[in-house]
């Protein structure tokens, strides 16, 4: 969008007399102060409370210097979270990015029912995170649905305790990540695709180049930037997971079972236990390896598309 | 977000207008067949909640993956019967209706100003407010709980309100400001010989014009509101201003021995979401290829 600038040629000699200043003030101010007094000044204070070793009560006083963050670093419940965060990111790229880009080719073709079917994959990424934990919290404990279902169908020996379990609940906590979220990857997909031109595929076909070919050389290239955008949010994303974990797994027991992420580790060491200077630092720890990552992405992978849109660094 | 920007057409659809689509020839009955698979695997879950509420609770213990035998439809009366059930979809109504339109007009005028207006400083309020796009809840939401606190906002609407807006922000400026540059100087140019003024511009044109990305950003800012999870969470800790979500949650915990209640409870709490997801479908699928919760 830098390219064109869409204001009068005009505008530009003149400078801006004190109506349109008034009018600009008018305009953005308030956006900007609602925006600044809750999400930056929020993030900026939990820079400052992490220093803090405070109850969330009265001032905060009792200065520790970095020991918050010692604490965590040397954690073993927090090693343990950020590697639950760091397999949970890993994991949904593998699974959910070949099976939508898969789908996506699918229903990219023309068939009967395919905008409906496009509907219902999206379903599950449109309902609250509550209701998607409470159901399947329920399918999946030992004498729940798919256990039941397994029985039914002479497979009952597979059958074990899906969320208590901690060899499996890890791949529970994926199967449920996958159903809930891998629509919003298809339809990302699908529209990538709609935006690569029919001559170029007709063209190969034309040339004799076979589907696969065609697929492999020019759609998944030029769908390049759309697959890129999309594993940068689900990188985030992963690293930022909490509704899910902390409703099906609850606040004890995503430890044990294997599932705890560092947002949920956040909030049970800091709000649940009244430590709300250490859940500052471990909201800060978070943010700056958020941050990390989505740099080294940006860096690395992003390049090639994005004019640093994402975390506005060239843009202007 | 500029390649997204990009997907995301004017009409808000994310379709290319008119673009022939491949034929299939020998696949059509494997892929029919996986996109039946496909949707079993998608909707399995959503009809189990649905259909458990039709049954009783001993017919869940015997047989948890079966079709009720004798349809019950005492579950979802009583839950629809229940004062509890209608005041927290009251909060949960007001709070997304409340943040859909706030988002959307102080996201309208900023978005109006930064790319309609050129003056120092705009390349870094946008800036700033793309960087947002990097603060999710999850990382203030701390300093948040303290924050709404201080100002005296717990168990009250507004303190979840207001945050919900803040942080929406970023999302709709991003989406709304390519939406406005798009409309050409020519018209505004017009528009301005007819002897109308910048603001008149904007009531006039830029407002009707702007409509597919507005509904697009409002309807955005309505689910995650309706299915917000974390703030209500440490906002609300009142059970009379619960939001659906956590009044889910509590019923859930509350009466976790009925379990076809619950399941007719959650299937309820659900049914709005997705009723206005159908209504709004293309909007909402069309909208997301351009902006993006992760």
């Amino acid at each position: 969008m830098a390219g064109r600038d869409p204001l009068p040629a005009t505008r530009r000699r003149r400078g801006i007399g004190w109506p349109v200043r008034l009018e600009l003030v008018i305009l953005i101010a308030p956006a900007l102060i609602v925006f600044l007094a809750f999400v930056i000044f929020p993030v900026a204070m939990a820079a400052y409370y992490g220093f803090f070793s405070w109850s969330g009560y009265g001032a905060a006083t009792d200065f520790v210097g970095l020991r918050n963050y010692v604490t965590i670093f040397t954690d073993p419940a927090f090693h343990d979270a950020l590697w639950h965060n760091a397999v949970i990111a890993v994991l949904s790229l593998a699974i959910q990015g070949p099976v939508a880009l898969g789908l996506a080719l699918l229903l990219g073709r023309k068939m009967r029912g395919q905008s409906l079917i496009r509907v219902l994959i999206f379903v599950p990424y449109v309902i609250a995170e509550v209701v998607v934990g409470i159901g399947w919290s329920l399918m999946l404990q030992s004498d729940g649905a798919v256990n039941g279902l397994l029985e039914r169908i002479g497979l009952g020996a597979l059958a074990t305790d899906w969320l208590a379990n901690p060899s499996v609940a890890i791949w529970s906590l994926m199967a449920i990540l996958t159903w809930k979220y891998v629509g919003f990857a298809v339809i990302l997909f699908l529209a990538g695709l709609q935006g690569i031109p029919e001559e170029l595929s007709e063209a190969a076909a034309i040339d004799g180049a076979s589907f696969w070919q065609i697929q492999r050389h020019i759609v998944f290239p030029l769908l390049g930037p759309t697959i890129r955008i999309w594993g940068f949010l689900s990188i985030i994303g992963s690293l930022q997971l909490f509704d899910l974990v902390y409703i099906i797994w609850g606040q004890y027991v995503a430890s044990t079972a294997g599932t705890s992420t560092m947002a949920t580790y956040m909030v049970v060491s800091g709000r649940n236990a009244g430590s709300y200077g250490y859940g500052n630092a471990v909201a800060v720890v978070i943010f700056v390896i958020s941050l990390v990552v989505a740099l080294l992405y940006q860096r690395f992978v992003l390049r090639r598309d994005t004019e640093g849109a994402l975390t506005g660094g060239k843009r202007r | 977000m500029t390649t997204l920007a990009a997907q995301l057409r004017p009409d808000g659809t994310g379709r290319a207008p008119g673009r022939p689509r491949r034929r299939i020839r020998w696949s059509t009955p494997i892929v029919a067949f996986i996109a039946l698979l496909l949707v079993g695997v998608m909707l399995a879950p959503v009809a189990y909640i649905i259909i458990g509420g039709f049954r009783t609770n001993s017919e869940i213990t015997q047989d948890p993956s079966g079709l009720p035998r004798v349809w019950q439809f005492s579950n979802y009366l009583e839950v629809l019967a229940s004062d509890v059930f209608w005041r927290e979809v009251g909060n949960s109504v007001i709070a997304a209706v409340a943040t859909t339109v706030l988002v959307v007009v102080l996201g309208l005028m900023a978005s109006f100003g930064l790319s309609r207006y050129r003056f120092r400083g705009r390349g870094a309020i946008y800036t700033l407010f793309t960087a947002g796009l990097m603060f999710p809840i999850t990382v203030a939401i701390t300093p948040l709980y303290i924050l709404v606190r201080s100002l005296g906002l717990m168990n009250s609407l507004a303190g979840v309100i207001i945050p919900q807006v803040a942080f929406a922000l970023p999302m709709t400026i991003v989406i709304l400001v390519p939406f406005l540059q798009a409309i050409p100087a020519e018209l505004q140019e017009a528009a301005e010989i007819d002897g109308c003024g910048r603001l008149g511009f904007f009531w006039r044109m830029v407002l009707p014009l702007s409509k597919p990305g507005v509904i697009t950003v409002g309807i955005l800012a309505f689910i995650a509101s309706w299915n917000s999870y974390m703030l209500p969470l440490f906002i609300l800790n009142d059970d009379a201003s619960f939001t659906l979500p956590l009044g889910v949650q509590a019923f859930s915990s509350q009466y976790s021995v009925d379990t076809a209640k619950v399941l007719a409870f959650v299937s309820l709490s659900m049914l709005p979401a997705l009723i206005f997801f159908s209504i709004f479908e293309r909007r909402i699928v069309g909208g997301l290829t351009g902006a993006v919760k992760g």
